[in-house]
């Protein structure tokens, strides 16, 4: 097994003090390369996180000593693999609280999680005239997929409007979702505003009417302790590649009746249970949602992540993002002509922060802080609903992840600040190059 | 690659003072384009007299490169007939998506300075927006009512 300089064995995170950020950072391979001469600073994490070498190691244990197809095969090789890919669906459980690996389905990514709801449950049970309540600042893959079923089906799609503090209103949300409403589905964390939605309360009023609670927990599963128990909904998706695991792995979390109850997404291979010439019988949870050879290799590594992570403990992950958001909001709340977006504290938000600084387009501001070897995202962050909502056609976003320090949050307002300057000093009292 | 390849000093001037930047009254042809990409938008709008641009004028807004380049093209489009406008803007693809080569420029120096910019594959698409919308309103413009009724 890998060594785990960063992780030591004890679960229970809050009796252990701050995470050992200096440990956790040995075991990123990536966090020693230099860009344009200057050491990464990666605060991308929202789009994607950086691997451990435990995941790294893990992919290549893979396929050096196991690879082989899984579920179908009576030699060792399969057996192993098999038990690999079934034990990491038993870690992605526990780490959300399911009540067992049955309800854990892997996906692509939690885009596909999002669209295999909406292609199965919402197909067989929103009907003309029906309601499905999103919000102003989901992602657009939770957003399209409803479109399609709203055009397809008739139904309605409605908006909760984000506030002045980038929150939403509960209250809003008690007045849009009716006894048509048979569908709420929201982002537990902001991609962009950070906003911490309250899933549980919304959850309480979906139910109230009858209605399902979809959680998009992309940018909550990798960041905080999140029990779907807790939370109380009745969908929960989320992508590996966030929380150091591989790219092309995401998850749908659903109630055992609920996923029971309906049909199968894809049709093929590992799905069935009898196939005749006009006629299939399914095979049960989880696998009954996973036609052909899945993603074996990333899943097993995804196991690794979970673990890396479990080692931490999230709530010691969701206390150094706290501080160092803090951090940011504070200095970067210091430069001139900056507007930061979304919730004041760095208790009401995840680790993202997106700000616009006055004259610096975004764009530029990326590229510029990008030969300070800073990473940012700049644009729109596929959020276009939100953006014209709140009219910020564009914007650069800083997000935290468990390897960042409050250095590197120095370097990036710095690079900010002299991205400024290259904007506002008037082009004639610049030297001639 | 140096930072200063793409932001040259009059690539700044121009994104700094914009020419031509702001609205006509009763234009001939107008159009929207977008870069969802990024967010970024440009207005262009020209009044025509017979196939010359006799006044043109962008809004929108988008980062230093698009804005910069959509004020160096009304620059340099502006009293041209709409030939010479097309042959400018083949010319400035050509620059951005093609050979790299500044030839089809006509000697413009100030277009010559947004040749870094190639180095910087995300951000040739900023460049190529307000000359995507020009080539738009010059195929709009030919096949105008308005056209035929002025020539």
């Amino acid at each position: 097994m890998a060594q785990h300089n960063g992780v030591n064995s004890h679960s229970d995170g809050a009796a252990r003090g701050p995470l050992d950020v200096a440990a956790i950072r040995q075991d990123f391979p990536i966090l020693t390369r230099r860009v344009h001469d200057k050491p990464l600073v990666y605060l991308d994490n929202a789009a994607t996180s950086q691997k451990p070498r435990q995941v790294i190691q893990a992919l290549v244990d893979y396929y050096e000593q196991t690879n082989a197809n899984i579920h179908r095969g009576l030699h060792t090789l399969a057996e192993e693999a098999t038990d690999a890919y079934e034990r990491a669906r038993g870690k992605v459980a526990a780490f959300v609280k399911a009540s067992g690996p049955d309800e854990i389905l892997f996906t692509r990514n939690t885009t596909e999680a999002l669209n295999l709801v909406a292609y199965t449950w919402a197909s067989d049970n929103i009907h003309e005239g029906d309601e499905i309540v999103i919000s102003t600042m989901e992602h657009h893959s939770n957003i399209v997929p409803w479109q399609w079923v709203a055009e397809r089906k008739g139904a309605v799609l409605k908006y909760a409007e984000v506030d002045e503090r980038g929150k939403l209103d509960v209250a809003d949300i008690e007045r849009l979702v009716t006894d048509r409403t048979k569908l709420v589905s929201m982002m537990h964390v902001s991609s962009v505003l950070g906003t911490i939605n309250p899933i549980r309360e919304i959850a309480q009023i979906a139910h109230a009417h009858g209605a399902l609670m979809l959680a998009d927990g992309a940018q909550s599963v990798p960041h905080l302790p999140v029990d779907v128990n807790e939370l109380d909904c009745d969908f929960l998706a989320f992508s590996s590649h966030k929380m150091m695991g591989p790219t092309g792995v995401g998850v749908l979390w659903g109630r055992r009746a609920i996923l029971d109850g309906m049909r199968p997404f894809l049709g093929g291979g590992e799905m069935i249970e009898y196939v005749e010439r006009q006629t299939t019988t399914y095979n049960s949870l989880p696998w009954k949602y996973e036609a052909g050879t899945p993603n074996i290799a990333d899943v097993i590594a995804f196991g690794a992540a979970i673990d890396y992570l479990t080692g931490l403990g999230m709530d010691r992950v969701r206390a150094h993002e706290i501080e160092l958001t803090a951090y940011a909001l504070e200095k970067l709340g210091k430069v001139p002509g900056i507007t930061i977006y979304g919730p004041k504290t760095a208790e009401e938000r995840g680790g993202v922060v997106a700000f616009t600084v006055e004259d610096v387009h975004p764009h530029d501001l990326g590229q510029i802080v990008d030969y300070d070897g800073v990473a940012i995202r700049a644009g729109q962050h596929c959020c276009q609903v939100l953006s014209q909502s709140i009219g910020v056609p564009a914007t650069a976003r800083a997000s935290f992840y468990v390897y960042n320090t409050p250095e590197e949050v120095d370097v990036l307002v710095a690079a900010v600040e002299g991205a400024r300057a290259m904007f506002t000093t008037e082009v004639s009292s610049i030297v001639a190059r | 690659m140096s930072l200063d390849d793409l932001y040259k000093e009059v690539i700044l001037d121009h994104y700094q003072h914009p020419r031509n930047r702001g609205q006509l009254e009763e234009p001939d042809v107008a159009t929207r384009g977008h870069n969802p990409l990024c967010g970024d938008e440009v207005l262009l709008a020209v009044k025509m007299d017979g196939d010359v641009i006799q006044d043109i004028a962008f809004g929108g807004r988008g980062c230093s490169i698009s804005q910069a380049s959509a004020s160096m093209m009304t620059e340099s489009v502006k009293g041209h007939p709409t030939t010479d406008a097309s042959a400018l803007a083949g010319g400035f693809k050509e620059l951005m998506a093609g050979s790299g080569s500044t030839e089809g420029l006509a000697g413009n120096e100030d277009l010559e300075a947004l040749q870094g910019v190639k180095k910087f594959p995300v951000r040739v698409k900023c460049a190529l927006l307000p000359w995507t919308a020009l080539l738009e309103i010059i195929d709009t413009w030919e096949h105008a009512p308005a056209r035929a009724a002025q020539n």
